[in-house]
């Protein structure tokens, strides 16, 4: 039974997941950038949530709103700092660019909050069917996530900004003929990228400690599931977060949980190779 | 070969043998450990630039040849009782293969894929290597220190190990002019340039571009295997430090892309640019932020590194900077 | 024959881009390929050259099947190309362009012979004053010819030229037909694509037509230019159709 269980938190948390990844292919299927300051940001959403609850003794799932709207300006800024001259570049530059906002935030973050492990101190105790034990937090978690991916497809596809969104990530060029600003857009689109980052974050810290390094394994698995779910499809991020969450709660049932990374990553790779458009549907 | 009547490489060559001289000299264990670090960063440059400033494929995770070749020669070392010359060659074998292989498939992805996959074969490297016993796992291997002694003890092993970074580094840097002169480098050039033009005009990409991954890996999985031995120990979080990877790149960039004076350096410039920003009290806790925000101004506005932007600049020096 | 095409097809998932095409080409002609745009001839251009495999048929390049070769095989061989969108290599200098051309096409020569042999193409196509200049600097005709320098430094035996002469003025047009008539008297065969009529009627030992993926029609340019298919084919452009009946040089020099 204990191997449910297991099956169930990876499940619960690959929800999370989702929406971190969902985060990294919106602003790829966007702008076709890798944001590689993703991780910092998922990170600086742990903070957010952290700081709101510990300074201020806000509930943490109210300062996951601010932190998720502080998420939004930061992408904005960095945006127009650091992406919007290098966006029509090779994609080196742009890689670099991410990475060098990936170093400022990681500096900044250690230099302020050090590398000691945080955690959120709220617990709301955990559900129990038979031996099954499951932490509500995670279950809050799960339903969060699922809310906030139904919140961002009713914005891309219910919305004129959410119209303009699409058509800018669909032609560029096109969109600008049609009068959209699309340069505005793909800002606001980072945002949004980076607002899911820091929600993702969010969830994670009323979940596991963390530090402000911690936002690189999201990061990594956020390339997994992209890849996995389809580079630029959301929803598909959502369903591979979910499946690399399942992948995490079977594998130990059958291998030492070491290799759980190996075998992501394997399947990263492999799936680039072969199926680069993602294992659920295409797009794009 | 006439490329090799131009002043620009030999200039480059004596300046790294002078500064590769000088703890030699100065008989300096500081000056030594210093210039150990510039040469092993200009080594490695010069040799991610095959495959990124020659052929233009981002290899983001370029620190897996180096980290494995440094796992093959420390067990080549340790377990298998091989002399260190054997162990490197086996460290840049290994690296080779792995870059041959690799090469036949992810080299298939343009743009940002093929860098994703970079970043999962180091990644992937990484957790096996964890899971892999002969390895030492998560442990790694720790270079007995009898070892040491076949070469005269802690002191001169040392020693050594820097008298072959410095003639690593020579190499590496006349095996990158040497490619970019030749008419293989022309192909890998046309690759980049415009990949399609280049197949038409009977390139045969798929080889050119595995040879220029496999050229690329030798060296960095040799100096991996030196840099291990001095430094006695490998662990695989050390070995595929995806950050060390990106700093290569960095370096790259910041001396200029596709040039082969400018991974020199970058290299240089980037290790005392850290150097000036660890020692320095006010910067120290914000090093990172510092270098942060060089590197963005940088990318955002000498896109093409300081020898690119010279040579846009001052077009006569083409023919002179390599 | 240099080249044959037979029953060669080509479809992109549901869309037919060609249709059962067949012509073959004795050595040292120049065969016009023309047609309405959205007809098919670059894509049957990419398929001669290997850049997409047929779907069905086959292809023979000096009487050996091609059929499925990637382009590079099929440039060593001695097929060289230019491309209606010009691809240049921005950061290499003129010379080095040519040179590539010259280095891995057909004569695979090295870099010592593949250096004289660039010069000698550029002071043919009259770029040799642009030789250490990056291609990125040039304008459009001049990366057009670049581009037929690059083709033409392999030593081809059979030279696919994609509109070269679209964009050019009437003068430009001139030299350029000149050049191309040269090209063959040095006993390269040539397929050439062109909008400009007067230009392809004029050049051409025969002409093929494609409409819409299909092959409409095979000939003499006198005998095309008097095809009622073709004018028909052609009349969703009038001007063009026009042009056509005027026949062999008349009439507005211009493509477009």
């Amino acid at each position: 039974m204990e191997n449910l269980s297991f099956l169930i938190d990876g499940l619960l948390l690959g929800f999370v997941y989702g929406v971190a990844a969902m985060g990294l292919t919106l602003i790829w299927g966007v702008m076709n950038v890798i944001n590689l300051a993703h991780g910092p940001i998922i990170a600086l959403g742990s903070f957010g949530v952290y700081l709101l609850f510990s300074r201020l003794g806000m509930n943490p799932y109210l300062a996951l709103i601010f932190t998720g709207a502080a998420g939004l300006l930061l992408g904005i800024v960095i945006y127009w700092i650091a992406i919007n001259r290098v966006i029509e570049a090779p994609h080196l530059s742009s890689l670099l660019a991410t990475f060098s906002v990936n170093m400022v935030i990681i500096g900044l973050g250690t230099a302020a909050f050090s590398t000691t492990p945080r955690n959120i101190d709220y617990s709301l105790g955990s559900l129990t069917f038979n031996t099954i034990t499951i932490p509500i937090s995670r279950i809050i978690a799960a339903v969060a996530s699922i809310i906030f991916t139904a919140v961002l497809y009713l914005f891309l596809y219910r919305t004129t900004l959410g119209k303009y969104v699409r058509a800018v990530a669909n032609n560029r060029a096109a969109a600008e003929l049609m009068g959209i600003p699309s340069r505005r857009i793909l800002a606001l689109s980072f945002g949004l990228g980076s607002t899911l980052a820091a929600l993702a974050g969010g969830l994670i810290a009323t979940i596991f400690p963390f530090t402000i390094l911690s936002g690189g394994v999201y990061e990594l698995k956020s390339f997994v599931i992209g890849v996995l779910g389809g580079l630029g499809n959301p929803l598909g991020a959502l369903i591979g977060g979910l499946a690399l969450g399942l992948l995490e709660g079977i594998i130990p049932a059958f291998l030492p949980v070491t290799w759980v990374p190996v075998l992501e990553f394997a399947l990263f790779v492999l799936i680039l190779l072969f199926r680069p458009t993602g294992l659920f549907g295409v797009k794009k | 070969m006439n490329a090799w009547r131009t002043p620009g490489i030999w200039v480059a060559l004596l300046v790294i043998l002078a500064i590769g001289l000088m703890p030699i000299v100065l008989k300096s264990d500081a000056t030594r450990e210093v210039v150990f670090t510039v040469l092993l960063s200009v080594a490695l440059a010069s040799s991610l630039n095959i495959i990124l400033g020659y052929t233009g494929y981002v290899s983001f995770g370029h620190i897996v040849f180096f980290g494995l070749g440094g796992y093959v020669g420390l067990y080549a070392l340790n377990v298998v009782g091989l002399p260190l010359w054997m162990a490197i060659s086996a460290g840049g074998l290994a690296a080779g293969l792995l870059a041959f292989l690799l090469g036949k498939a992810i080299l298939r992805l343009r743009g940002a894929y093929f860098a994703l996959a970079t970043i999962g074969i180091n990644e992937a490297m990484r957790a096996f290597v964890i899971n892999f016993p002969a390895f030492g796992g998560a442990i790694g291997i720790s270079l007995n220190f009898r070892i040491y002694r076949e070469y005269g003890g802690a002191t001169s092993a040392l020693w050594l190990t820097y008298y072959l970074m410095v003639a690593f580094t020579l190499l590496a840097v006349a095996l990158s002019y040497a490619i970019k002169t030749s008419k293989f480098g022309l192909g890998l050039i046309a690759i980049r340039e415009n990949e399609d033009a280049a197949e038409v005009m009977g390139v045969v990409t798929p080889n050119a571009k595995t040879w220029a991954y496999v050229l690329s890996a030798i060296i960095p999985g040799m100096v991996g295997v030196l840099f291990y031995f001095k430094n006695g120990n490998i662990e695989p979080g050390d070995a595929f430090r995806l950050h060390f990877s990106i700093e290569l790149l960095v370096m790259v960039m910041l001396g200029g892309f596709g040039t082969v004076v400018g991974p020199i350096l970058g290299a240089a410039g980037y290790q005392r640019l850290r150097g000036i920003l660890l020692t320095t009290p006010v910067l120290k806790d914000i090093q990172l932020v510092v270098a942060g925000v060089l590197l963005l101004l940088i990318i955002l506005f000498i896109p093409s590194g300081a020898v690119g932007w010279l040579r846009h600049r001052f077009p006569k020096l083409r023919q002179v900077l390599p | 024959m240099i080249l044959e095409v037979q029953n060669v097809s080509k479809n992109f998932g549901g869309l037919q881009a060609l249709l059962n095409i067949s012509f073959s080409l004795p050595e040292h002609q120049i065969l016009g390929l023309i047609g309405p745009n959205g007809a098919g001839k670059t894509t049957l251009f990419n398929v001669i050259n290997g850049v997409f495999p047929p779907s069905r048929g086959t292809i023979l390049f000096r009487d050996e099947d091609i059929t499925g070769l990637k382009p590079y095989d099929i440039a060593r061989k001695g097929m060289a190309r230019t491309h209606q969108i010009v691809k240049p290599l921005n950061e290499l200098t003129v010379r080095e362009n040519v040179m590539v051309g010259a280095c891995f096409g057909h004569k695979a020569l090295g870099l010592h012979q593949a250096r004289l042999v660039a010069d000698e193409v550029l002071e043919f196509l009259g770029l040799n004053n642009r030789a250490d200049q990056i291609a990125a600097s040039l304008n459009i005709a001049q990366k057009k010819r670049l581009e037929m320098a690059r083709a033409l430094a392999s030593q081809p035996y059979l030279l696919l030229l994609d509109e070269v002469l679209a964009g050019l003025n009437p003068s430009e047009i001139a030299a350029m037909v000149e050049t191309i008539l040269q090209i063959r008297q040095q006993g390269v065969t040539i397929i050439m694509i062109e909008h400009v009529m007067h230009a392809v009627m004029n050049v051409s030992d025969r002409i093929i037509v494609l409409d819409y993926g299909q092959q409409i029609a095979e000939g003499t340019p006198e005998e095309i230019a008097h095809n009622p298919k073709v004018i028909e084919a052609y009349l969703g452009d009038p001007k063009l159709a026009q042009r056509l009946q005027e026949g062999n040089g008349y009439g507005d020099t211009r493509g477009e």
